[in-house]
């Protein structure tokens, strides 16, 4: 296969260009990265020092060596509400998402944009009533509150993402096997779930990443004792003096279980992120 | 859940209509659906209502005695306010410039990465970063670590090529914060895009190069029309989702100087104001806006569905 000259230099140099545009977008967090390993000085320089030595000061102060507040509080309570109301989601989504797509109910489709019309409704209009509530309750500033409401935010996503997965599954299959006399539990363990098992791991990746990234919520019902990894962030807000490493270095660990996640999933990432509109 | 197990065979006879086993079946195919319907229903719209209630009141959290029935003032006061009409004008601006800047950008993206080269995984990959960056700290990196006047990455790369070093946040606060959002925002764009561009008919466009259609009419004329509705689903998904930003206005410019959209604006009017029922009209009205453009978006998102459902 030989190409003409001109649509070699095109291509090669469209490639180039992509190249360059990842390079772009990548730039902020390369910048970011290498500036948490600077110390406070060469963090703070102008021009910008490249080739400044490398230390570990900046994270050993955001883990509170300087004696400012230790980070692992906020840490811990994003991980249990993260994790806690993925856990929920998926125990409350797959059993939903099966009525939705195997064992079909009637009009199935118009529950099924019922979920997806909570997800458009904004967070601040029903943040007031929740916050009264939970002060009367005596729960504010309590991690399950958080847990509650992370999985209401996440499961319109995850019963959308399931049932298109579940909808894969052929139906004919399921029927064979019935007629075989297998029972439900054996028809889910046996052919449902290796089918949807990397979408149900996907879903629960990508409502990880959402309760993990929730600041409206979490700034407004916690305080000192269940405040999350994105409240805790808050506190750099105003500057501190010299602080850029330490930003830096908040930064990108409290982002870590994120990009970790969210390169985990990347294949079904749109499929999420478009309530499995796009495939 | 322990009526998903299969019905019992009715035994005796029975005058209903439909016999019991029926209908124990519609039950037990409805079972599995019936707790996460429940909890969404009073975890998201009992509040909602509450929220209506609210707004219909006088009540100021620290005069809780005072609180009493105003029918419609508050949103009276809502849409003559000028701090409130303005923040309805700077959510506006917010997401119309972010959902367009990011739609193009991600637009040109696709169509770079629709192509076979070098290293494309990787480059999706450090495209796609941006987008898992916590918001909160994305916020914070542009706000200290790029757009910092002294020693921010944007005016040390100035100072090389002799450029002048302004203060961007103050200059241009809403734009401050439109860059940032547009940086996160423009991956989620570029990945829907670029699904709706792996989805078009290969056969189709080859069939066109073959009878001479230059790169630009394919793209004009086919590609185009195809992406239609993709970009139609990532403008109205990006505006569900920028219309309720709250991390970036808070973070970068702390609402100030012009930017605080309605979000930030209902937060604090009842975060620091305590004034609970302005603050729930203010939230109504956030409301009936996302609803209209949620019209929209369910409409878009149901002929895909439909699509995908008579295909299947």
């Amino acid at each position: 296969m030989s190409a003409p000259p001109g649509n070699v230099i095109r291509r090669n140099g469209l490639g180039l260009l992509a190249w360059l545009a990842g390079i772009v977008f990548f730039l902020p967090i390369a910048w970011m990265a290498l500036t948490s390993f600077h110390s406070e000085t060469d963090a703070a320089t102008n021009p910008p020092s490249f080739a400044a030595s490398l230390t570990l000061d900046g994270y050993r102060e955001f883990f509170g060596a300087g004696g400012g507040a230790s980070p692992w509080p906020a840490l811990v309570n994003s991980t249990v509400a993260s994790v806690a109301s993925t856990l929920l989601v998926l125990l409350l989504a797959l059993p939903a998402a099966y009525a939705l797509s195997v064992d079909r109910v009637r009009k199935w489709t118009d529950v099924l944009f019922f979920f997806l019309s909570t997800k458009m409704l904004p967070v601040v209009a029903g943040l007031l009533p929740v916050y009264l509530f939970a002060r009367n309750a005596g729960m504010l500033d309590n991690i399950w509150l958080l847990v509650v409401l992370y999985t209401s935010m996440n499961l319109p996503i995850a019963v959308w993402m399931m049932q298109s997965f579940l909808a894969e599954i052929p139906v004919a299959v399921i029927e064979a096997a019935r007629v075989d006399g297998a029972r439900l539990p054996t028809v889910l363990t046996r052919i449902v779930a290796p089918i949807a098992l990397p979408g149900i791991a996907a879903t629960a990746l990508i409502c990880f990443i959402f309760s993990w990234n929730e600041l409206l919520f979490a700034r407004v019902l916690t305080g000192v004792v269940a405040e999350t990894a994105p409240v805790f962030l808050t506190g750099f807000i105003t500057s501190q003096g010299l602080f850029l490493a330490k930003v830096c270095a908040a930064s990108l660990v409290i982002s870590l279980p994120v990009l970790a996640a969210g390169f985990a999933a990347q294949d079904k990432l749109v499929q999420g992120l478009s309530l499995g509109a796009v495939k | 859940m322990t009526a998903t197990t299969t019905a019992p065979v009715a035994t005796t006879p029975v005058p209903a209509t439909r016999p019991p086993s029926a209908r124990l079946r519609a039950w037990a195919t409805r079972a599995p659906l019936l707790p996460a319907l429940i909890f969404m229903i009073v975890v998201t719209q009992l509040p909602f209502v509450a929220t209506l209630v609210i707004s219909f009141f006088d009540w100021n959290a620290l005069y809780p005695d005072a609180r009493h029935f105003t029918g419609l003032d508050n949103y009276q006061e809502v849409l003559t306010d000028a701090d409130l009409r303005h923040s309805v004008w700077t959510t506006v601006l917010l997401t119309v410039a972010v959902v367009l800047a990011g739609l193009v950008l991600g637009l040109v993206l696709a169509l770079l990465l629709d192509r076979r080269f070098r290293g494309r995984g990787v480059v999706r990959t450090l495209l796609i970063a941006p987008f898992l960056v916590v918001p909160v700290a994305a916020a914070l990196l542009w706000k200290h670590v790029l757009y910092n006047p002294e020693y921010g990455l944007f005016n040390g790369l100035l100072h090389y090529v002799g450029g002048p070093q302004p203060d961007w946040i103050s200059t241009t606060p809403l734009l401050a914060v439109e860059a940032s959002l547009v940086w996160q925002w423009t991956p989620f764009m570029m990945l829907i895009l670029l699904a709706g561009l792996q989805s078009r008919d290969h056969e189709q466009i080859e069939a066109a190069r073959v009878d001479g259609a230059s790169d630009w009419q394919i793209f004009v004329h086919l590609t185009l029309p195809h992406l239609r509705r993709y970009l139609e689903l990532g403008a109205l998904l990006g505006s569900i989702y920028i219309v309720q930003n709250f991390d970036a206005v808070f973070t970068i410019t702390s609402g100030g100087l012009g930017t605080a959209n309605l979000p930030y604006t209902v937060y604090q009017s009842f975060y620091q104001a305590h004034e609970n029922g302005l603050a729930s009209a203010a939230g109504v009205l956030v409301v009936i806006g996302s609803i209209v453009i949620a019209t929209f978006a369910l409409r878009v998102v149901s002929s895909l569905f439909r699509e995908e459902v008579s295909r299947a």
